[in-house]
């Protein structure tokens, strides 16, 4: 369960990027968090496990006050949030197993990483995580060497290999084809479903979000401006969100857009030769 | 209203120098002081002349190097030369890599960074043949002084490149690694080593030949190595020796730039 109560965030420059942000995700839900480029989606997100500093507010995670934790306590709690990132954000130069057990980090002393001698119990757990997500055949592959949907499903393994009670997810779809975007979701969604886990995802693309996630919360200049189901998604919802634009066009196309892209694809490898 | 539309408009890139009077005395300025800059230059073409007799000599003896009448010298020179530069890399990276996390700004605390920016600038700011000469006069004659040069030289040159390649790492892989709970030492062990590792080694190697190199220049001054043997060589107006200990050094500085191109290549 993570509550998040009346959180604020102002960069140095000034500029305010949450103006009191408060919602709570129960154990097991999906939350899509959609708005803007700027509306404070990405600064809320890195706020819950503060790789941003918020300035004000509190963010309880099972009752843990992480806004109030020192140094090391932050570390801790830190290896109980996984986070997958907008364009994977894997180390590219290691190996896939690697880039995996290092979701084990903060669980095991430095010489252990060092050595790369980590406990078998991870390594089972590593490779279990490898199998559920289609990639056993690629443990000892360099990060570099797949494709963009292969390596965020490695980010999804590393994520899961930190044994997370909250999953944070940064724009997980932004670099991948429409096809691959619904899988890496479906796996998401999945895996929160299986293990209980709630989520917070940020997200651009509306459409994706209805289709998959339990509930849509809608920054705008950094407050919520929305928070219900997605099939409370309409055109009032989305201008609130967005500002003004003819949304027709977005409902009507639902769920339908699987097909388009192979094609367009397939016209430019055509172009090529 | 068709015409109109259609009457071509002239475009032109824009000057780098909006101010056409300002454009124009800048350029006529530089004109005129690279004039007055060539004919300040003295040359007294008789000493031009004598000098080119010297100077057919030094490339004879280059064409027909002489390896064998001073062997022993050569061979003790080059010996020393070599360890020289090994022993200053080595001890020079491993300096260099904890200066260089230490001046890489995303990763210190400043009073570190300013600490380990000022080391460095230290380090930079004086010329390798002025810190032999430094040292020679510290420490004496011989490959010691040339090897605490050398040694002074790579550490400003490696944590400079190394700190400003840190800085330029994708933080968002640094960021992935911390947001694991990682402590520090694990996330320059996991974030930053696999980021900067191939440059790392790529710039050692590129150190050691141009310590290799340098170690001939300081010789002359008097810190050891193959360079005090082909000042020697030099002083006794021995060209075809000295040609030979050149061609040496071309030739290992050669191999060096050929192993490194290949390691560097291996390691990306």
């Amino acid at each position: 369960m993570l509550r998040i109560e009346d959180l604020r965030k102002r960069y140095g420059s000034g500029e305010e990027a949450l103006t009191g942000v408060s919602f709570a995700v129960p154990a097991g839900q999906v939350v899509g968090l959609i708005g803007s480029s700027g509306a404070g989606k990405s600064t809320l997100i890195r706020c819950v496990n503060r790789l941003i500093e918020p300035t004000g507010g509190r963010i309880l995670l099972d009752g843990l006050e992480v806004t109030a934790l020192g140094r090391r306590a932050l570390h801790r709690v830190r290896r109980r949030i996984g986070m997958i990132f907008q364009e994977y954000a894997l180390v590219e130069r290691l190996t896939v197993m690697e880039n995996v057990l290092s979701g084990r980090l903060g669980y095991v002393p430095f010489w252990r990483s060092f050595t790369r001698r980590f406990p078998q119990r991870d390594v089972d757990t590593a490779f279990a995580l490898l199998d559920r997500v289609g990639l056993s055949d690629y443990a000892d592959q360099r990060a570099d060497a797949l494709s963009g949907g292969q390596r965020q499903r490695v980010g999804i393994a590393r994520a899961l290999e930190q044994d997370p009670e909250l999953l944070l997810v940064d724009e997980p779809t932004a670099s991948l084809d429409p096809k691959t975007s619904r899988q890496i979701m479906r796996l998401i969604c999945e895996i929160c479903a299986e293990r209980r886990l709630p989520a917070v995802i940020n997200i651009h693309d509306v459409v994706l979000a209805q289709a998959f996630v339990d509930r849509i919360i809608g920054l705008r200049g950094g407050a919520v401006v929305f928070d219900g189901p997605p099939a409370a998604l309409d055109a009032a919802v989305l201008t609130r969100i967005y500002g003004e634009e003819d949304w027709a066009a977005i409902q009507r196309r639902g769920g339908d857009d699987d097909e388009g892209a192979p094609g367009i694809a397939a016209d430019r490898l055509a172009g090529l030769a | 209203m068709a015409s109109e539309a259609i009457a071509s408009r002239r475009w032109r890139r824009p000057p780098p120098i909006a101010n056409p009077r300002l454009r124009w005395a800048i350029y006529g300025g530089a004109l005129i002081y690279l004039t007055l800059a060539i004919a300040s230059i003295e040359v007294n073409w008789h000493r031009v002349y004598e000098g080119l007799d010297r100077g057919w000599r030094f490339v004879q003896g280059f064409l027909f190097p002489d390896f064998i009448s001073r062997f022993g010298d050569i061979v003790q020179g080059m010996e020393e030369s070599l360890t020289m530069t090994v022993t200053a890399t080595v001890v020079g990276v491993a300096v260099s890599v904890p200066i260089g996390i230490g001046a890489a700004r995303n990763l210190a605390p400043l009073p570190v960074y300013l600490g380990c920016r000022a080391i460095i600038a230290l380090s930079r700011s004086f010329q390798e043949i002025i810190v032999a000469i430094l040292f020679v006069a510290m420490f004496g004659f011989g490959p010691f002084a040339g090897f605490l040069t050398l040694s002074f030289a790579t550490i400003g040159f490696l944590s400079k490149l190394l700190a400003e390649d840190i800085e330029d790492i994708d933080e968002a892989q640094a960021e992935a690694i911390r947001a694991t709970g990682a402590g520090w030492w694990q996330l320059v062990n996991y974030g930053i080593q696999p980021q900067v590792m191939p440059r790392l080694i790529g710039l050692s190697l590129y150190r050691l030949d141009i310590n290799f190199r340098e170690s001939a220049v300081i010789g002359i001054v008097g810190a050891g190595g193959v360079g005090a043997t082909l000042n020697t060589a030099i002083d006794r107006y021995e060209y075809d020796s000295a040609g030979a200990i050149l061609i040496l050094i071309i030739v290992i500085v050669m191999m060096a730039e050929y192993l490194s191109s290949y390691v560097r290549k291996w390691v990306q």
